[in-house]
């Protein structure tokens, strides 16, 4: 049997997410006697291909059709599809990303798989097949079976560890039939934001809150996140007034954020906040409240002032990289 | 254009999450249920387009006993046109969306919430797409209707895109796509009292998956507290015994 992973890539690069996968992928595949395919579809190197057998891949497939650049989840799905039964896939992995949240399910249908979103470690048995996963947006874990014979899953981001494992592997091209018409969707715009890092990858995020008071009082925050490559972040209310992008809302209706280290400015710490944020590895917390609720998750706190501690912080912060 | 959204009834967000003694389901004792937050926006934006015309129609949809109808009933006040129950107990993604695949398919334009509040399972959008064999466009955060052509934004790393996409479709829709979430009016409680909520029996559905036990996360230690004018013991902390800095 084979496990199928699909790897996305960004500009033709694969993250830490993508090691993550496929290593997660070669941890089962080691306990149940299987092989790892992994599925690229895009302009990707065979050099930078090559770096997932360093995590445990046996061979890849790739597509490079230009048609998929538009990421029409119909047309992937089916490529993925045609992947998994050209491999006799019985299990296929995605990112719990936006771009495997998208595809997952279309997949899952059209293979008559189970699904289970969003897990956050190894199976806890085989037979009958259980995983873990956050329900009730981290308030609580759940563990489900699935009952079909072919697995989808997604994996939660910095859920599993990357191992080395290198393997030898075997890269092939892929060509699956895809009718022009499973092609839905035209891009008729795409607006990058440069020079920025994104939340989604950021291993530290600063965030404000109310407690910021304007939106005019962010150089501070700016330049903390400017001098720890840290991704920026901001609570529900900063949003819909409009003091900062609602793309940097973070809580259970914003994004859903898992850094090493989370420094909350001014957030009294809403249930629906903690929800976005809870798994961070480390949680900082500065609030003029000792009372506010962010003080119970957090690890780390200050009772006081945001104006006065943020500009000692980034001295500290300057002291320590000098 | 004729829209419909999908609509799950879910806990409060502020609800404290508990589970029957033997930990194998929510307990739902004194919960007070709500529409799902991004099926809320979902509706809110259907409701604006309908309002600045193109859009004959909104049905919203649920998957649920009897219990879900006041839930229907807030969408029909905050401005859908009809609403369909499907009288069964919603199991798992699999089951729900083979279910309002059932009633689906007269529609232009499908709205699903990114994700449930509940189980977090981003899939019954996804899979409904799949069983009607349409498109499908997810990280949804704007809709637009020009010249009766759909337009939407997506949502990508470190940016956003203008799509344009065939119909129908369904749209997974994520922050961005309504400001606010629409509160009824009084006329608009009056008169969906009048609206028309249908109540469908179920088609023959299988489950896929099935929930073994629920655990709450272990209790956080008590947090370290750093005196105000002490950042850089803080910042010390963080780099020595944190190693994160």
């Amino acid at each position: 049997m084979s496990i199928l992973v699909y790897t996305e890539n960004w500009d033709g690069k694969f993250k830490k997410f993508s090691f993550e996968l496929v290593s997660y992928a070669a941890s089962i595949a080691k306990q149940t006697g299987s092989t790892v395919t992994a599925l690229s579809i895009g302009n990707v190197a065979d050099s930078e291909l090559q770096k997932l057998s360093n995590y445990g891949t046996n061979k890849v497939l790739k597509i490079t059709d230009d048609r998929f650049n538009s990421l029409d989840n119909k047309a992937m799905s089916k490529a993925i599809v045609a992947a998994a039964k050209a491999e006799g896939a019985k299990m296929i992995i995605l990112a719990h990303n936006n771009l495997g949240k998208a595809l997952a399910p279309r997949v899952a249908v059209r293979l008559q798989a189970g699904l289970e979103t969003g897990v956050v470690a190894l199976p806890v048995s085989f037979d009958p097949f259980i995983v873990k996963k956050k329900v009730f947006t981290g308030k609580a874990f759940a563990e489900v079976k699935i009952n079909a014979n072919v697995k989808v899953i997604t994996l939660a981001q910095n859920s599993f560890e990357p191992v080395e494992l290198h393997h030898s592997e075997t890269i092939e091209a892929f060509n699956p039939q895809v009718a022009d018409s499973d092609f839905t969707t035209t891009v008729k715009e795409t607006n990058k934001v440069t020079g920025k890092v994104l939340l989604s990858d950021a291993e530290i995020v600063v965030s404000g809150g109310r407690g910021m008071k304007s939106g005019d009082n962010w150089g501070g925050l700016e330049e903390m996140a400017d001098l720890l490559s840290a991704g920026m972040a901001c609570s529900r209310p900063v949003s819909d007034e409009g003091w900062r992008s609602h793309t940097e809302h973070v809580g259970q209706t914003g994004k859903i954020i898992a850094p090493n280290l989370y420094m909350a400015f001014g957030i009294s710490g809403a249930i629906q906040h903690l929800g976005g944020v809870s798994s961070s590895k480390v949680i900082v917390a500065v609030n003029k409240d000792k009372e506010a609720p962010i003080f119970e998750v957090a690890d780390y706190g200050i009772v006081g002032d945001v104006f006065t501690v943020i500009p000692q912080m980034i001295e500290a912060i300057k002291e320590m990289k000098s | 254009m004729k829209i419909l959204v999908l609509i799950s009834n879910v806990p409060d967000t502020t609800t404290k999450i508990r589970f029957k003694s033997d930990n194998t389901a929510f307990d739902d004792a004194g919960v007070q249920w709500i529409i799902n937050p991004w099926d809320e926006l979902a509706l809110t934006r259907a409701v604006e387009l309908k309002e600045m015309g193109g859009v004959s129609l909104i049905t919203v949809a649920n998957v649920g006993n009897a219990t879900t109808e006041p839930t229907l009933r807030k969408a029909l006040a905050v401005g859908a046109d009809d609403a369909i129950r499907i009288d069964v107990e919603a199991r798992d993604a699999f089951e729900v969306a083979t279910q309002l695949a059932s009633v689906a398919r007269d529609y232009d334009l499908i709205m699903a919430g990114i994700e449930a509040s509940d189980y977090n399972g981003s899939a019954v959008g996804g899979m409904l797409a799949e069983l009607l064999d349409i498109a499908s466009v997810s990280s949804v955060s704007g809709i637009n209707i020009e010249n009766g052509q759909l337009f939407f934004n997506r949502e990508i790393d470190g940016g956003s895109q203008v799509l344009s996409v065939t119909t129908p479709v369904v749209a997974i829709v994520q922050k961005g796509i309504a400001k606010e979430p629409r509160i009824p009016a009084m006329r608009g409680i009056m008169m969906a009292r009048k609206k028309e909520l249908k109540v469908t029996a179920p088609v023959s559905a299988e489950d896929r998956t099935s929930f073994v036990r629920f655990e709450l996360p272990p209790k956080k230690a008590a947090c370290k507290m750093v005196a105000e004018d002490n950042a850089k013991e803080l910042i010390r902390l963080l780099h020595e015994e944190a190693k994160v800095l």
